[in-house]
């Protein structure tokens, strides 16, 4: 197990330490949307539609209009008078602001009521009177292109299907000829079913617009707050400068918090028709109801292999339900996000996807974590087809995985479907991870509990991801590029302070910024301030998901770390009287300093030169006053983590009720900045894969209604569901970061649901159970041994 | 934040006090206990009283664990915590200690209370089923004075019991017979879930080690919980036996009456219906011959 220390002062950069955000969040003192609280203040409450398809006949709005409390009351036909009852979504569609014709999923956003307080808002909402229409929904995905469907999008000129878009990736033909000569062909029906996020803190927003000055200050909840600046000065017409978007502390994000919801148009809108700030706060039910959901996709699966377990090519086909507005968030050329990369960790000779994306009477979204641009469900993909073609071959999982890798000689690997992966030793994680679960003694304990009847699974999964987006020429959203500006200012006194274009959930970033700048100045991570969330207090650039803070920002704080050492360089050059090339940088626990070449403790420490960088006295010729650097990174390529992950779990024979005893991780996410951050976000990784896998599920009925509107309903795994986990590391940097970092937010979520349904499949193959679709629930587990596994509709 | 409807507030001092207040304020008044139930009804709007009759102040009065050699009787506000740390009710029922450890979480079961979860009538709820197991009996004061109710007629159906508007249940009472003993098992989606499908289960047996009675009552698999008569009816005079565990199994699984949803289906349900009937006296049976209540 890992120990800590409060080792706040050391180390002098990379390596263990508590999170300096931890001061606050653990006594109470966190500032989150909901804290804040303006003079005047009013108070927003939505009205959603309880059905998932319906005209909409009339809206009265007398009764709640005059409820004493009650400042204004909005609905989807005012908003449209004024142009803003539709806005843009991440990918190209559009999205209800208020529903004007029809409501198109279960608890969209109708009309809202501004009043005094939270209890008079909700209270006004009963008193507006909706008739609806009620039309039937398109519920199960497999149906929503069927001739006789219903038409969702009515909206859009033209439309006359509820398809969203096609996409493909790799070589039809190519792929083709090696499942046509392929000895052994494995074909399965995966469902990645619809889950949510579920941050802990819902979405909410305060809007404070001054009519006086013509500005907007919208607190909000999200992860990337300068696109959001952008986005509502391009739909709402407000001038960019007049505009300042910030993200205070936010209680968890993953993914949910990427796009712009309803409901912040809507305290905006509050705020201008009454002159006073609007706080909106999304209780339970409308977070798990109505906002970005993850995955959703029906995979057709194909792999096809040699009889001596050479695999030869993948092709899988996606059905993918989008709901009712296409909100995905993914770089514009990558509406199936980065799924392109479902061949995995193997060397292929062929691989082909088609992905068929529909509409139903569902949420819109699709974005989501923990999925790192979907590819949680490729990795789900590959992961699980590779071993149901161990399953056909009788080969053991880990020996074909190990026969079909990429080879470390083979980096950088092109895979068959255009993706450039920057570094890897595969066979050196999958040993470690051997190693730690004493692999061979779990499936000598296997064989000997199931001669007595008991079933004991033991699964592996092997991922890779493609983090960091994204490379300007290949990455936008809605036209804005990928890249991310940092801005560093070193003061007279040596401290610092850095900031960001991205924004921390709960990732640490207060932390681990500082460590990037203390390793590269030489200075204590406590005298680095990092200052991020704010848009008129940080450059510009796109925000944090994907697992994109550490390969872009903090690549770009690492690089304006060295900029800055550069200047120092000239500066103690002057100070010493020497040519800056005869100078030698040296960093120890005493901190960093520049000193002659050949001659030690002779020379300035960076507090010196910053000292002399602001202070009186003539600098070098050239050389401008200030220890300031601003720059933005444009990475070269995405960043590759990769991991090695086995599950052991226990199923009782009696009751089908899976227990997860025991659960070994070893990820490769190149350098390591804090361990103890990387490990907590593995850790939480980690639960969320087991969630997905045995529990969480966001169901519908046949009329469209959400099945999983509460934390009751929801299930999230608490401690007792899941083990200690077993960390372990493998360092393979990536060549093209400045400290050979690489991204880890999303590795273990992305990498743990695969282990965790192998090994239960794993356990049932004495029932002769192939596959089984998540969620792993009791129920679903002793259907599978009936053999009667069905998938999640 | 979800917010509830406006609601009048009255807090109780004494059980008359309270019933009092019921029956001036009428129908639209609720008693609250530990309100993890009432109040997530109430922030959703599912419920919508008009005033609240907090009786949290009567734990004095109504939170008690009294034994005898031949009853136990229960307080309504005793809470989940005080039965489940209660050494001398495990002693003679550690089906309560079973239960109390899967039901919901240590923040609910520090309010939760006896009586708030057997009037909550929840087709699911653990309590219910234990108390059916035990063949305890409710006892219900009114304005009109006090009447006692077995288990198999307090519950009309879900979320329905014949507790009268102004009434209020104040007391359970659970029969203490010799060498016997009892236990409860869950199956949940996960830890502090309701149960997909539960059951407990208690056995007495006779000097001669024959089994003088067996009470089985199962959770979640039908509009109540129900106590299941052909189970005792056909052990009693069997041996114990693993024989005797697999017959009642069987007949409780013909016996209940799940339904399909979200937490599992009905041959799922009707399956664990057998098997934790099996395993809950099997562990009862086996607490009997360790001498732990026997």
């Amino acid at each position: 197990m890992s120990t800590f220390v409060d080792n706040d002062q050391r180390p002098l950069g990379h390596g263990r330490m508590l999170r300096k955000e931890d001061r606050r969040f653990v006594r109470g003192r966190g500032t989150y949307v909901d804290d804040i609280s303006l003079p005047g203040m009013l108070h927003l409450a939505v009205l959603r539609s309880p059905v998932a398809h319906a005209r909409i006949v009339g809206v009265d709005t007398l009764a709640a209009e005059a409820h004493p409390k009650v400042k204004a009351v909005v609905t989807g036909a005012m908003l449209a008078e004024r142009g803003l009852a539709w806005m843009p979504t991440l990918s190209g569609d559009v999205q209800a602001v208020l529903a004007t014709d029809k409501v198109r999923f279960q608890g969209q956003e109708v009309a809202f009521v501004v009043a005094e307080d939270r209890y008079a808002a909700r209270d006004a909402l009963e008193l507006i009177d909706v008739e609806y229409d009620v039309l039937e929904p398109v519920v199960d995905v497999r149906r929503a292109l069927d001739d006789d469907a219903p038409l969702i999008r009515d909206d859009l000129e033209g439309k006359r299907d509820n398809h969203c878009f096609d996409w493909e990736t790799g070589d039809p033909a190519a792929t083709a000829a090696v499942f046509d000569r392929a000895e052994v062909v494995v074909r399965q029906e995966l469902v990645f079913p619809r889950v949510h996020p579920a941050p802990m803190e819902t979405c909410g927003a305060v809007a404070d617009y001054d009519r006086v000055e013509e500005r907007l200050t919208l607190w909000a909840t999200t992860q990337a707050p300068h696109a959001h600046r952008t986005l509502l000065s391009m739909f709402a017409g407000l001038p960019e400068h007049r505009i300042r978007v910030v993200s205070p502390d936010i209680g968890g994000g993953f993914g949910n918090k990427v796009p712009i919801y309803p409901g912040y148009v809507h305290a905006i809108v509050g705020s201008m028709l009454t002159g006073r700030p609007v706080k909106w706060t999304e209780d339970r039910t409308e977070n798990l109801v109505a906002s970005g959901f993850a995955r959703d996709y029906v995979m057709q699966g194909e792999i096809a292999a040699t009889r001596d377990g050479r695999i030869l090519g993948l092709r899988s086909h996606v059905l993918a339900d989008h709901g009712a507005f296409n909100g995905t968030a993914a770089p514009r050329k990558f509406p199936g996000g980065f799924f392109g990369v479902f061949t995995g960790s193997y060397d292929l000779e062929a691989a082909y996807c088609s992905m068929t994306a529909v509409h139903t009477n569902k949420a819109p979204g699709g974005v989501a974590y923990a999925c790192s641009f979907r590819i949680a469900e490729a990795v789900y993909l590959v992961e699980r087809m590779v071993d149901l073609l161990a399953a056909e071959l009788g080969r053991d999982p880990v020996s074909l995985r190990m026969q079909n890798f990429i080879r470390p000689e083979q980096f950088p690997y092109t895979s068959r479907t255009g993706w450039v992966y920057d570094s890897g030793d595969y066979p050196r994680a999958m040993a470690e991870a051997l190693r730690i679960a004493g692999y061979d003694e779990l499936r000598a304990e296997q064989a000997e509990r199931r001669s007595r009847g008991e079933l004991m699974g033991i699964g592996v999964s092997f991922f890779t991801e493609a983090v960091g987006a994204g490379p300007r020429k290949d990455m936008d959203m809605l036209g804005l590029g990928m890249a991310d500006g940092c801005e560093l200012r070193v003061h007279p006194t040596g401290s610092a302070v850095i900031r960001l274009a991205v924004q921390t959930q709960g990732q640490g970033h207060e932390t681990t910024f500082a460590q990037l700048v203390a390793e590269e100045l030489g200075i204590r991570p406590d005298d680095v301030d990092v200052v991020h969330g704010d848009t008129d207090n940080t450059p510009y650039g796109l925000g944090t998901y994907g697992s994109r803070s550490t390969p872009v920002s903090g690549a770009a704080a690492v690089l304006a770390a060295r900029r800055v050492r550069d200047k120092a360089r000239l500066i103690a050059a002057g100070m010493l009287e020497v040519a800056p090339e005869d100078l030698e940088w040296t960093k120890d626990d005493s901190g960093g300093r520049f000193d002659v070449r050949g001659v030690p403790d002779t020379g300035v420490t960076i507090q010196q030169i910053a000292m002399r960088a602001h202070g009186a006295g003539d600098l070098p010729a050239g050389v401008e006053g200030g220890l300031d650097a601003q720059i933005s990174y444009n990475p070269d390529n995405l960043t590759y983590p990769f991991g090695a992950y086995i599950c052991v779990v226990d199923v009782d024979p009696g009751t089908a009720v899976v227990k997860v005893r025991r659960f070994i991780a070893v990820d490769d996410c190149g350098t390591r900045i804090n361990e103890m951050i990387v490990e907590g976000q593995i850790h939480g990784g980690l639960a969320d894969g087991i969630g997905m896998a045995l529990m969480e599920f966001i169901g519908f009925d046949e009329h469209g209604n959400c099945l999983g509107g509460s934390l009751m309903d929801y299930l999230i795994p608490t401690a007792l569901e899941v083990p200690d986990w077993e960390c372990g590391t493998t360092v393979t940097p990536s060549p093209h970061h400045p400290i050979g970092a690489k991204g880890v937010g999303e590795s273990a979520t992305v990498g743990s649901p695969p282990a965790v349904v192998n090994a239960v499949v794993d356990a049932l193959a004495l029932y002769g159970v192939r596959h089984a679709d998540m969620p792993l629930t009791p129920s679903r587990v002793w259907e599978a041994m009936q053999g009667r596994a069905a998938p999640p509709f | 934040m979800q917010v509830p409807a406006p609601i009048e507030y009255e807090r109780a001092v004494s059980v008359e006090h309270a019933i009092g207040l019921l029956e001036r304020l009428g129908e639209e008044a609720r008693l609250i206990a530990g309100g993890h139930s009432l109040l997530p009804m109430m922030k959703l709007r599912l419920a919508n009283p008009e005033y609240l009759v907090d009786i949290n102040d009567l734990h004095a009065e109504l939170g008690y664990i009294r034994i005898t050699a031949t009853q136990v009787r229960i307080g309504a506000m005793t809470r989940h915590r005080e039965l489940l740390e209660s050494d001398e009710l495990a002693a003679v029922c550690p089906i309560f200690r079973d239960a109390e450890r899967v039901i919901a979480d240590p923040p609910v079961r520090n309010r939760g209370t006896l009586g708030g979860a057997l009037c909550q009538a929840d087709p699911s709820e653990d309590l219910s089923s234990v108390c059916t197991t035990l063949d305890a009996s409710c006892v219900i004061r009114g304005p009109e004075g006090e009447r006692t109710v077995s288990m198999d007629d307090f519950h009309l159906g879900p979320y329905e019991t014949v507790v009268g508007h102004a009434e209020m249940l104040t007391e359970v009472r659970i029969p203490v017979r010799p060498r016997g003993s009892s236990a409860y098992a869950k199956v949940d989606r996960r830890a502090g879930d309701w149960a997909v499908a539960a059951a407990g289960a208690a056995l007495w047996v006779d000097e001669r080690g024959t089994i003088a009675d067996a009470r089985v009552g199962l959770a979640a698999v039908g509009p109540n919980t129900t106590g299941i008569p052909e189970v005792s009816a056909a052990l009693r005079g069997r041996p114990p036996s693993d024989e005797a565990w697999s017959l009642a199994g069987a007949i409780a699984a013909q016996a209940c009456r799940p339904v399909t949803d979200s937490r599992g289906t009905a041959d799922y349900k009707r399956h664990l219906a057998g098997e934790l009937t099996r395993r809950t006296l099997r562990a009862a049976w086996e607490r009997v011959r360790e001498g732990g209540a026997a």
